[in-house]
């Protein structure tokens, strides 16, 4: 689990052994998480689960196995939990005949706001997307971007504790994306629970307090992207050495005991190394330099959330 | 004072809202242009018809009059127009929304999925009504209006003109209870709910020749027995009409026995219409 902290509960989001099935279909399979405030990320690629684990959550889809708890509430009771969550779907379509304000007023609404709150609650949600100048036009008439963005505004509107966003970077161009961002760890630092999905892995990477790695409908690792780094034990880690002789170097770091590979750098200015226990290499390396190397820099090839992916499902290798 | 400690003015709020959406929805949907020319055919036929009485200059019988309108009331409008009108609007409340992939709008909402079936099912009666109801109305008019002012006004204030009317206007009433509820479950049930509507067709038209315990869970039984005015049955069958058996209503039920069945029916509909949209999942990859 994430954390463990059984006197929280109710400041969690708590996945108790839950389950999945579409048919024969696994959707995801046997999911125990216990996701404190903070950014948390969901990564994988496509049919990992991702969409599932946060249909499950929100109660669009009902787990065929396991118990689910957000915040003390159960998902299966639409009218508690949507006061306190607001969920940014990767559905692309909408009611028909809409404006984006329209969109956001209409469901506002819908929690028995009266007119003057919902239509300020609507226009602060919409500001705050940066969609003011287009809230009167029809969503149908929006690009991916915007609609993107609207189905933030809704999100958010209604201040939830818990936001639940499924590719919310998805169709953004880079300007947006970097305001997104910024709302998003604006949000986490005024103790939100942002539970973010994507396949995009350098952007969670970077904003992430958590992540959740994701594959087949199985969690293979969860927990700060470090620790998750240091739970890997059994895969060896990669170091990228820049050098002036790194054939030499490869051939002498490779009599090491806690070497499992070195092989040469594409660019041939420098060496890749595998090892088991980092600290251990650190150390030969310290001696190995003092022979005459001219070693310029030496850096993890792969702490971020893409190489150790990679490692966890076996589907190739970081070469940074 | 919060939501949960006065629900029913919440539910009330947001019945409201759910119905600002669908009505505008249901009553401006270009796919539904159908509806209102099923819906307003007896209006054009009745012009026409004493459009046509006028230029001839005969003298219309209201007696006459007024058993063609009970015939195209029963026959074509209640088991036509109302019947596939309320199969357009009512299935389409959630069959719709899934095929658009839009009914997670309203699952995204701190709505009680109970409440939801009860906003969407009144958006679909007033819309259905608004057309039916019009249309009801507006043939009334059509049919009579090229009577001398006089027979008019007798038949209207002092014969059975205008409770004839209310009574036409209730059975469209009653009737887009009874088909609503039937078709919104049906929508929700079935992926393909025009199989369980072509069932409810046939079992409608054979209903008079059914065992009594099945006619009452018939939606026309009810309707017929509510009817002011009576289908000549026996002119039909001498002619040799096809169509004959339609006007049966062998052991008509009272009319407050009628009422009740239809409420009780409509209320079994959507209670477990209720209960299945509580429990549905939004997986629109499988449609």
């Amino acid at each position: 689990m994430i954390a463990q902290d059984p006197q929280g509960a109710d400041r969690r989001i708590v996945f108790e052994d839950v389950s999945k099935f579409y048919g024969d279909v696994l959707g995801v399979n046997r999911v125990n998480l216990s996701i404190p405030p903070g950014i948390t990320s969901l990564v994988g690629p496509n049919g990992s689960g991702k969409t599932t684990l946060m249909n499950l959550m929100t109660g669009l889809v009902r787990p065929t196995r396991g118990r689910i708890n957000v915040l003390g509430i159960r998902p299966d009771e639409p009218e508690r939990l949507f006061r306190t969550l607001g969920y940014c779907t990767q559905f692309d379509s909408f009611p028909r005949g809409l404006t984006g304000h329209d969109f956001i007023y209409s469901y506002l609404r819908l929690f028995g706001y009266q007119h003057e709150q919902a239509r300020q609650l609507t226009e602060r949600a919409i500001e705050r997307v940066g969609l003011s100048e287009a809230a009167g036009r029809k969503v149908a008439a929006y690009s991916k971007g915007m609609r993107q963005r609207i189905k933030l505004a809704q999100a958010i509107c209604h201040n939830p504790s818990v936001l639940v966003l499924d590719e919310p970077l998805n169709g953004l161009d880079p300007l947006i994306r970097a305001e997104t961002i910024a709302l998003f760890r604006a949000l986490a630092a005024e103790g939100l629970h942002l539970i973010i999905s994507s396949h995009v892995l350098h952007e969670v990477d970077v904003i992430s307090d958590q992540v959740v790695l994701l594959n087949s409908g199985y969690v293979v690792a969860e927990g700060q992207i470090h620790s998750v780094r240091d739970e890997i034990e059994e895969h060896p880690m990669q170091i990228l050495i820049r050098c002036s002789r790194p054939a030499d170097l490869a051939a002498r770091v490779f009599r090491e005991d806690c070497v499992v590979e070195a092989r040469l750098h594409p660019d041939g200015n420098g060496l890749l190394v595998k090892t088991r226990d980092a600290d251990r290499f650190y150390l030969a390396l310290n001696r190995i330099a003092q022979d005459g190397f001219n070693v310029e820099s030496v850096a993890p090839a792969d702490d971020d959330v893409l190489s150790v992916y990679e490692y966890l499902v076996g589907t190739g290798e970081s070469t940074k | 004072m919060s939501a949960s400690e006065r629900p029913w003015s919440l539910w009330a709020a947001q019945t409201a809202a759910i119905m600002r959406l669908e009505l505008k929805k249901t009553l401006l949907a270009r796919r539904g242009l159908w509806i209102y020319f099923l819906a307003f055919a007896p209006v054009f036929i009745f012009v026409v018809h004493a459009y046509h009485q006028l230029r001839t200059g005969q003298v219309g019988d209201i007696g006459n009059d007024t058993h063609i309108f009970a015939g195209i009331f029963q026959l074509f409008f209640l088991r036509l127009a109302v019947f596939f009108g309320c199969v357009g609007i009512f299935i389409n409340l959630f069959r719709g929304e899934v095929l658009e992939k839009s009914l997670h709008y309203y699952f995204l909402a701190p709505l009680r999925r109970q409440v939801l079936v009860a906003g969407k099912f009144l958006s679909g009666l007033v819309a259905a009504m608004v057309i039916f109801g019009t249309s009801i109305v507006l043939q009334f008019f059509a049919l009579y209006w090229y009577f001398e002012p006089a027979t008019r006004q007798e038949y209207f204030y002092h014969g059975h003109g205008l409770a004839h009317l209310a009574a036409y206007f209730g059975v469209t009433l009653l009737a887009c209870v009874g088909y609503g509820s039937v078709f919104l479950a049906a929508g929700v049930l079935f992926r393909n709910p025009l199989i369980p509507a072509v069932v409810v067709l046939v079992l409608e038209a054979i209903s008079g020749f059914l065992p009594s315990f099945l006619q009452h869970i018939s939606v026309i039984f009810y309707l017929k027995s509510l009817c002011p005015v009576s289908v000549p049955a026996a002119i039909f069958m001498d002619q040799g009409n096809p169509l004959a058996f339609l006007a049966v209503n062998p052991a008509p039920a009272s009319a407050p026995a009628a009422v009740l069945g239809i409420v009780i029916l409509s209320v079994v509909a959507l209670a477990y219409s209720g209960v299945r949209v509580r429990r549905m999942e939004i997986d629109y990859g499988t449609e």
